[in-house]
């Protein structure tokens, strides 16, 4: 894998793509355990509305980990984590408040294999917004021609490509209109060819102004969309930086070495 | 093209274009599957030929058997005077007792003017079952199906309209509850939903209706539960205990993956006790047994407690088939739901158990088969099965010494009852498996 992988060969625009003094998340001094194992330590992480975050890492660093907490999919042990000022804690409440606020895509896409990709990208919006079902399916269909599939909507996920599923994956949760995207390895799981065209509707995403946290090893999309990568060591933050520094100038030991291994061949 | 190409090449054009032609004798029809199914080897060949004398030797015994003109006559006696006279063994049916007895086979002693009652409940329990079964009829079909329970029961036990008609105010007052607190606090809401159907029926149900019997008489004539019999008893708690059964043991899968140790713990020391425990004892314990747990005075109508302990047997057994279901559904699924916002129940109803359950449907379909023919098991406690019915019917003097044409008769009834549930659940798999794919 080289930089140079996957770069979208379209000028990216970067009009809309403004980091804002507003506060998205902010994480505190967050240590979570998996049994006694320490998998994330001392997290202190603010991300401002509009940011585009590249998490990358060796593998068990904790990164998906590290995503995983902002929307309660894992729980943390100490520390605080502050989404859109609502703090998470065990308070269902607030956890269903904020994930319906925080959009998530999985390595392996997640649908519901027994509703249509309509369905699919409707079912959040009617049941938790109480959005009227002709308006959920407009908005539905809205976003399914943002991530150019709208002729797939009445199949069933097993009838699709990969990427496919991943880009309804990438629709389902912007059906719910949230302000922060999270992505855990959206590619890891698609043949070469289809990563471009996942990648391409995140880019369209990240022109639109989304905030977005993204665990991925896609350096070639990290240089073009990120305003900052985030390298992560045995659960620990070991160097953040802007990607052209992150890239050509990495200060720690640790990072230079990960750096060569990826992108090394 | 050389010289040397031509030498070796011999020159050839077609005149006469060849008709389409059969295949060889033993390339088609008959002679080809014969041989491709049943004589493909030497080895083959020989154990068909054993497999169809087989076939033959048993066939031999039972039509001869079957196939006995019997069908009119009055009593045993009469048959074997037939039949000898005929120059055949009495190794042969009576069909009479089946012409004789097929009523008291099917309603035991159920009032015989009342017989439509039972009949038309068979009636109305398939209609308001389609909509259930099959999803292709319209939704509001559905509100007739609520319906069909309360007036099963009073089609069946009779007695006035108001009972009825009362306890099913009572669940149409907890839903009423439910969404008007729904908004407020879901914990209230299903508390409330549950407490207020209850009350009703404990404080409110007897002297309303009372009240309603004294002034408007409706209704049909109570049939108390000891004149029920025969096979319509085993489909009354049979259907009763399948329909009561599926819901019961969903909660308690659900109850035993959950997070919360005390709902996790007791689940698993119901399922586990009753799941150990014969039927044959829980049915004993229901007759005799709760008599001494209840008040002195009250009659708890033994059917209902038959149907009762039926329904919490079967119930722990769909419980483990579900939780099996649960597991299979794969760990992204809760995620991708909660993900979403989705609270518990909605991703349990809208994401989980669909697909849990439509793994689930064989081990369903299989336990709600044992089950119906477990229903048999009630002659132990003094029920009139239909395999009580038979000593009934063979304690009277014309029919007395016949064993094997009842049960004959039985079994081909509970044989079309289950044989249909397993169709049903081979028609449901392969259509979700079409819809999904």
């Amino acid at each position: 894998m080289s930089v140079t992988e996957n770069i979208p060969t379209r000028q990216i625009d970067r009009s809309q793509m403004k980091v804002s003094d507003e506060i998205a998340i902010e994480i505190t001094g967050m240590n979570k355990w998996f049994g006694t194992f320490h998998v994330l330590r001392d997290i202190n992480l603010t991300v401002q509305r509009g940011e585009r975050i590249v998490v990358c890492g060796p593998s068990g660093s904790g990164k998906s980990t590290l995503i995983r907490c902002i929307n309660r999919l894992e729980e943390h042990q100490k520390g605080t984590i502050m989404v859109d000022g609502t703090e998470l804690s065990s308070d269902l409440k607030n956890i269903d408040k904020i994930r319906s606020e925080v959009g998530m895509c999985f390595q392996h896409f997640n649908l519901f294999p027994h509703l249509t990709i309509l369905e699919n990208c409707t079912l959040a919006p009617i049941w938790v917004r109480k959005t009227p079902k002709k308006e959920a399916e407009e908005t539905a269909m809205k976003f399914l021609e943002k991530v150019k599939i709208p002729e797939q909507a009445n199949k069933y996920p097993g009838q699709l490509s990969g990427g496919q599923q991943q880009r309804v994956a990438i629709a389902r949760s912007l059906c719910m209109k949230p302000r922060i995207m999270l992505f855990d390895e959206p590619t890891s799981a698609l043949d070469p060819e289809m990563i471009k065209e996942v990648l391409d509707t995140m880019i369209e995403l990240a022109e639109e102004g989304m905030t977005m946290i993204c665990v991925t090893h896609e350096m070639g999309f990290a240089q073009a969309v990120a305003n900052r990568v985030i390298f992560m060591d045995q659960g620990q933050i070991v160097e953040q930086n802007e990607p052209k520094e992150f890239f050509n100038n990495p200060k720690s030991e640790r990072t230079k070495l990960f750096l060569s291994q990826i992108l090394g061949h | 093209m050389s010289d040397t190409d031509s030498e070796v090449i011999s020159f050839f054009v077609r005149e006469k274009m060849l008709e389409e032609q059969e295949p060889p004798l033993t390339e088609r029809g008959a002679v080809k599957w014969l041989r491709e199914n049943l004589f493909s080897s030497w080895l083959n060949g020989l154990l068909t030929i054993v497999s169809l004398y087989v076939i033959w030797y048993i066939l031999s015994g039972i039509v001869p058997w079957l196939w006995s003109p019997t069908w009119s006559l009055g009593s045993l006696s009469e048959c074997r005077e037939v039949l000898t006279g005929l120059g055949e063994t009495t190794h042969q049916a009576c069909w009479g007792v089946i012409r004789d007895r097929w009523q008291q086979l099917l309603f035991g002693f159920y009032p015989s003017d009342a017989y439509w009652r039972p009949t038309l409940a068979l009636v109305i329990l398939l209609a308001g079952l389609a909509p259930v079964l099959f999803g292709s009829i319209p939704r509001w079909f559905l509100l007739f199906s609520a319906a069909t329970p309360f007036v099963l029961f009073l089609l069946l036990w009779g007695g006035p309209i108001w009972t009825p008609l009362l306890v099913g105010v009572g669940l149409v007052l907890g839903v009423v509850a439910f969404r008007y607190l729904v908004g407020v606090n879901q914990i209230v809401a299903v508390l409330a939903a549950i407490i207020v159907p209850v009350l009703f029926w404990l404080f409110l149900v007897e002297p309303i209706a009372f009240e309603l019997t004294y002034t408007a008489p409706i209704g049909l004539e109570f049939i108390p539960s000891k004149d029920f019999g025969g096979f319509m008893l085993s489909v009354v708690i049979g259907v009763a205990a399948i329909i009561l059964s599926l819901p019961l043991g969903i909660m308690l899968a659900l109850g035993r993956a959950s997070d919360l140790f005390i709902v996790t713990k007791l689940s698993v020391i119901f399922i586990e006790i009753i799941r150990g425990v014969p039927l044959i004892v829980w049915l004993f314990t229901a007759s005799l047994l709760l008599n001494y747990f209840l008040p002195p005075g009250t009659s708890f109508d033994l059917t209902l407690r038959v149907i009762i302990m039926v329904t919490l047997f079967s119930a722990a057994y769909i419980a483990e088939v579900v939780r099996g279901g649960l597991a299979a559904v794969p760990k992204g699924q809760y995620e991708g739901a909660d993900s979403l916002g989705l609270s518990y129940w909605q991703s349990m109803q809208l994401i989980v158990l669909p697909q849990a359950l439509k793994i689930s449907i064989p081990g369903i379909v299989n336990t709600f088969i044992g089950l119906f023919k477990d229903t048999t098991l009630v002659v132990f406690i003094g029920l009139l099965d239909p395999l009580g019915l038979t000593s009934a019917i063979r304690a009277s003097t014309d029919w007395n010494g016949i064993y094997w044409e009842l049960y004959v008769f039985i079994g081909v009834l509970f044989f079309i009852a289950c044989y249909g549930m397993g169709r049903y659940s081979l028609w449901l798999e392969t259509k979700l498996q079409r819809e999904n794919r």
